[in-house]
């Protein structure tokens, strides 16, 4: 009689635990039904030996866990839950809502001080019409210290990490100015290319800080490097659109701003961007859904509809592959673009959820690419006596090679993992496992290359 | 009976793996019944805390170690099952031989402790004293 009466307060009593529950991010709905199906078993069971409901939900819900603990719990084991939450849960109270605003006073600061290096040279007489080649292998210079010293601050990371991080810009900086490189040589060009690559990976362990031992960690930095890229094509586009209409109203005064815009204007927004993008990614996270996942899955199928028709083509006109000079760096892209597109489905693919079509769509992607490659390399490999081994093909075709391993490998796993032979994190595991190896070649491209080639 | 035992925090945690591994070994299962199975094997003494025990099976999940799917029981209520695949009995088999080694390190440290300090009290695997 009493559990009848009491039966709609246990209801709603569950139904409160639930909404607890459900304003957790780290816990999805299908973690709360799976719980609550518990919290029901464990009531039904203990009503069963002579505990009136009440004391049967107080004695269930303790049972099931602390909910900060618990989803605490929840949010280690979904850490990309976890990634989104951190931004919303901030944003409550008075204090985290100061340390917003700090945070946004330091990003900005920071980007003045970017805008204010890259015209530090120019009071030493190092204009950048003139010496191009300085501004070029200096570019990251200018940004990627500012960059990594924000996630120092922000992940308020040890002394000695810190001392490692700056030994490591330190020992870039003096390869990349103590050469006699020939003046727009190649070797300067492949410095300027490779310099940032290697750089990055540093931003990475700042990014990632204790965290850069986990594998979530590294992928976390693997999403953020494809939001900063997101960010920062949509601010140039706005800086496009600024500068355009700045040039036409100035224009119809008759003053020209062209040589403002050329020395002061690009070059400072351009490094400032860097850091407020970044900046805009961390902070925004949750603001906007993530957008790299979005295009990847727009592309994806684009990507391989293209390759097919062009594998296609190939074999049925029968035509070679014509190996004139930006033939590899044309594959180089390609590959990365499919290993970008490999990369952020992977990032926003729920590890938990079975194969789907998607899946199949991208070892299609990924299978095409590797056959499109190796058509290329056959063709390069019989036909390099005849050009030589300039640098530059050098470096590209290390790229290809480094690119072809990670995606033949990557394709091998996916093609198990769909089969159901492993685990998706196997894949996941191999990705950020390689990120060394791009940094590492990108380093021997910058300290070995320009010796070996005699610094032409 | 029970002898109210708190098995630390991190032998707990090491446990839990084989634990889950090991009860689906046995069968099919859901959350609530590997905790009652967890709570009857051990006579009351392994205490988990109810809810945790989910995150460690989306971790085994996540690792290809088990698999789930939801079915609807005859109350009428959606409950997820778990099964073990078999890269999780290999992993099983595995552990069972790390435990099994640890065990007789064990044992044997005990029996050695037996010998030298015979006024101790030791508490040989699977023999309940009550500690006076």
């Amino acid at each position: 009689m009493s559990t009848l009466e009491n039966a709609p307060s246990l209801e709603e009593q569950i139904a409160q635990w639930r909404n607890y529950l459900r304003r957790r991010q780290a816990i999805h709905s299908v973690d709360v039904a799976e719980l609550e199906d518990h919290l029901r078993e464990l009531i039904a069971d203990l009503v069963g030996s002579g505990l009136t409901t009440d004391e049967a939900f107080l004695v269930a819900v303790k049972r099931m866990g602390d909910l900060d603990a618990l989803s605490r719990e929840f949010a280690r084991e979904h850490s990309d839950r976890l990634w989104k939450q951190l931004v919303v849960v901030s944003a409550d109270s008075e204090e985290s809502r100061m340390r917003a605003r700090k945070d946004v006073f330091v990003v900005l600061c920071l980007a003045v001080a970017a805008a204010v290096l890259i015209k530090v040279p120019a009071l030493f007489e190092i204009q950048m019409e003139q010496d191009t080649g300085f501004y070029a292998r200096n570019l990251s210079f200018f940004v990627l210290p500012l960059l990594t010293g924000y996630f120092v601050w922000k992940r308020q990371l040890d002394v000695r990490t810190v001392r490692w991080l700056a030994v490591a810009f330190v020992v870039a900086a003096v390869f990349a100015n103590v050469y006699p490189f020939t003046q727009y040589g190649h070797t300067e060009g492949l410095t300027a290319l490779h310099l940032p690559i290697a750089l990055w990976l540093i931003v990475g362990m700042a990014y990632a800080g204790r965290r850069w031992s986990e594998v979530a960690g590294r992928m976390d930095f693997i999403w953020f490097s494809g939001e900063v890229f997101i960010y920062y094509t949509l601010i140039g586009l706005g800086g496009g659109v600024l500068a355009g209409i700045m040039g036409l109203i100035f224009n119809a005064i008759g003053v020209d701003v062209e040589p403002i815009f050329a020395s002061w204007v690009l070059p400072c927004g351009a490094v400032g961007a860097v850091l407020i993008a970044s900046w805009l990614v961390e902070a925004k996270q949750s603001v906007i859904e993530n957008m790299a996942p979005v295009l990847t899955r727009l592309f994806t199928p684009l990507f391989a509809a293209v390759l097919i028709a062009f594998l296609v083509t190939l074999i049925v006109t029968g035509r070679g592959i014509d190996i004139e000079r930006n033939a590899l760096i044309a594959f180089d892209l390609l590959l990365v673009v499919v290993l970008g597109l490999l990369l952020y489905s992977m990032s926003a693919r729920d590890p938990q959820s079975p194969p789907g079509f998607f899946d199949v769509l991208q070892i299609v992607l990924l299978v095409s690419a590797l056959l499109a490659d190796a058509v290329a390399l056959w063709a390069i490999a019989a036909r390099i006596s005849e050009f030589g081994l300039s640098p530059n093909r050098v470096a590209a075709l290390g790229e290809n090679i480094i690119l072809l391993v990670n995606l033949a490998w990557s394709t091998v796993l996916y093609v198990r993992f769909l089969r159901g032979r492993c685990s998706f994190s196997l894949l996941e595991r191999w990705q950020t496992e390689y990120l060394p190896v791009y940094a590492g070649w990108a380093a021997i491209v910058v300290i070995l290359f320009p010796p070996l080639f005699g610094y032409i | 009976m029970e002898a109210n035992i708190q098995i630390n925090k991190d032998l707990i945690a090491a446990s839990s793996t084989p634990i889950v591994l090991a009860i689906l070994a046995e069968g099919d299962s859901y959350g609530y019944a590997i905790i009652k199975r967890v709570r009857e094997l051990s006579g009351g003494r392994m205490e988990w805390t109810d809810g945790m025990l989910y995150p460690v099976l989306h971790r085994l999940e996540r690792l290809g170690l088990i698999e789930s799917r939801w079915e609807t029981a005859e109350s009428g209520r959606r409950r997820k099952y778990y099964r073990i695949t078999p890269s999780g009995r290999a992993q099983l088999a595995e552990q069972r031989r790390q435990w099994e080694a640890v065990e007789e390190t064990m044992r044997n440290l005990w029996s050695a402790l037996q010998a030298s300090i015979p006024a101790g009290n030791p508490e040989p695997a699977g023999v309940l004293s009550n500690g006076g």
